[in-house]
């Protein structure tokens, strides 16, 4: 039987603000247990929530660069359940009415371009750590993280197979980084991925029964564990068993999901309007100040070098996977006015150099000028092929120019006809055999030939001009 | 509608209240009062009125983005049961 695959995605974004939601504490990551914790955190009785400007502000433009309905009047809900990190009995989230509703975001896989509608995006506060080992039986709480800012966005299941998950999250990445929204740490927390997994058979419309993976904090482990998931339902499937509605972990080290033990009131939170914190209230004037100040968007500035540049739709959606390279790009594109070539390298050796050192295009240890330099010399013919990667390779460990170092080591490819000719001379002179074949038809003794003078000229004689010269004499 | 004695367990058991097999009748007889009110309230046309999430016509105010809270922590532990290592120890949650 055919399967078709079906996902859908909610993702916490932490929101990068100096302080947490409803107090004032700070949200620094990595301080000494319980250090920035106020009243509030702790959930002292009677302490008071009090709403942070700059979250309202960051989801607002988030809504608006999802194209959504940013809603102007939300509600605060609580959501009851019981665990030490949340020491309130209840987290504060938005239920009825979420601040964020009806978006939609563009993702690229492979050729292929697809819209993934966005049901909502609603702000609540995180919970606190738990940490389970190392005190004697019990556990420890740490609650620097409880009312750190987050924003949930939660897509409809529109995605039908990993790959497509996985462009959807990186997507939502690279949006959310771009807006600043977020820090984009994933080591630390700041974008964590829940997938909705579930499958049925295919020209089927009901959708089968869905098992949502928990805390994916890397768009590996989110392939990874999307992967495992539809070939377990698939087996269990086929084995004539049935799929179970659960909550699972991704344990990368085995590379399977495990379901989580479920408490059959696990999902009754009770949710009530939060009668501390009035309706939240989006003015125009709000909306038309974060409008105005808005950058150019990842898809409006992709849509931008396709047509400006001519580059493919693929190309371009990886040079605007984040501000810094997109700005990287156009500067060496602009500088040399070879959008081609220049997305050609970006995209190439130095997406490949940075990749083996581990390296962000923020640390690349060539400046956009610096590459451009090099572009301009492959455009105008000073540097073959082959002559502009020993020139990247100068490039990438000294802090000289492309010229200086074609100057330097002697690079410049050779196109003077006169020289070319002479080594083409001398190259048909000591190697009769070859001359022989190929004239018995044998075009590939033409390529031992110009391989004896690209030998004779170190590589640096012109390669159009050396076959064109070859077969003239030979002809 | 009315609750029924399982129903009443298990809201007790999601709120964390402890309500004997004795208690349960009274405790029903109440919530069942309260129903008998919200049955009432149903029964009242609101279509086309907007729900109302809190009785005020005022909206939330928001504070500026900047760190105001000092470390209090000492003080906050020193009322905890049992800290150690800055962490607040709680019965073991999971097993």
């Amino acid at each position: 039987m055919k399967w078709e695959v079906v996902i859908g995605l909610e993702v916490h974004v932490q929101l990068s603000t100096k302080s947490k939601i409803f107090s004032g504490a700070s949200t620094a990551f990595g301080a000494a247990p319980n250090t920035q914790t106020a009243v509030v955190d702790i959930a002292l009785p009677g302490a008071l929530p009090v709403m942070n400007r700059a979250a309202v502000d960051k989801a607002v433009r988030l809504g608006l660069a999802l194209d959504a309905t940013v809603n102007r009047k939300s509600i605060f809900a609580r959501k009851n359940y019981f665990y030490p990190d949340l020491p309130k009995g209840y987290q504060i989230s938005q239920f009825e009415l979420p601040i964020v509703e009806h978006g939609k975001l563009s993702i690229q896989v492979g050729d292929a371009e697809k819209v993934i509608r966005v049901t909502r995006a609603h702000l609540e506060e995180d919970a606190g750590k738990s940490l389970h080992e190392d005190f004697h039986g019990a556990t420890g709480i740490d609650l620097n993280r409880a009312g750190t800012p987050l924003l949930e966005v939660v897509s409809e299941p529109d995605m039908r197979s990993p790959e497509e998950a996985v462009a959807y999250a990186r997507a939502l990445y690279t949006l959310v980084t771009w807006l600043g929204i977020c820090d984009g740490n994933m080591q630390e927390g700041s974008f964590r991925v829940d997938a909705n997994v579930s499958v049925r058979p295919e020209g089927q419309t009901e959708f089968g029964t869905r098992r949502e993976i928990k805390n994916l904090n890397s768009f590996r482990f989110l392939q990874q564990a999307i992967e495992a998931e539809i070939q377990w339902q698939i087996e269990t499937l086929e084995d004539g068993g049935r799929v179970q509605q659960a909550t699972v972990l991704f344990d990368p080290d085995r590379g399977e999901t495990r379901a989580m033990r479920s408490k059959e009131d696990a999902h009754d939170y009770r949710y009530f309007p939060d009668p501390d914190l009035l309706p939240l209230v989006v003015s125009e004037a709000l909306i038309e100040s974060i409008k105005a100040d808005m950058p150019e968007l990842p898809g409006q500035m992709k849509a931008r070098f396709i047509a400006d540049y001519g580059l493919s739709a693929y190309d371009a959606s990886l040079l605007t996977a984040g501000r810094a390279i997109a700005a990287y790009f156009e500067a060496v594109a602009k500088a040399t006015g070879q959008g081609k070539l220049a997305a050609n390298w970006v995209n190439g050796e130095l997406a490949a150099r940075l990749n083996r050192d581990g390296l962000d295009i923020a640390a690349c240890p060539i400046s956009a000028e610096r590459l451009a330099g090099l572009v301009a010399r492959i455009a105008d013919n000073t540097l073959s092929s082959k002559l502009a990667k020993q020139v990247f390779d100068a490039l990438w460990e000294s802090e000289l120019s492309a010229d200086a170092i074609i100057e330097r080591d002697g690079l410049k490819q050779v196109s003077d006809v006169g020289a070319i000719e002479k080594m083409v001379e001398e190259a048909i002179a000591a190697n009769p055999k070859a001359v022989e074949e190929f004239r018995a038809g044998k075009e590939k003794a033409l390529n031992a030939l110009a391989g004896q003078v690209m030998k004779a000229s170190r590589g640096k004689a012109n390669p159009a001009q050396v076959q064109e010269i070859l077969r003239a004499k030979l002809a | 509608m009315s609750l029924t004695h399982e129903d009443v367990a298990r809201i007790a058991r999601l709120a964390r209240i402890e309500v004997s097999g004795a208690e349960i009748e009274a405790v029903s007889a109440d919530l069942n009062r309260i129903f008998g009110l919200i049955e009432k309230m149903n029964a009242v046309d609101t279509d086309g009125i907007e729900p109302m999430a809190h009785p005020q016509d005022v909206s939330l105010r928001l504070r500026d983005d900047e760190v105001t809270a000092a470390d209090r922590r000492d003080a906050f532990q020193a009322v905890a049961p049992q800290v150690e290592a800055g962490l607040y120890l709680v019965p073991k949650v999971i097993e």
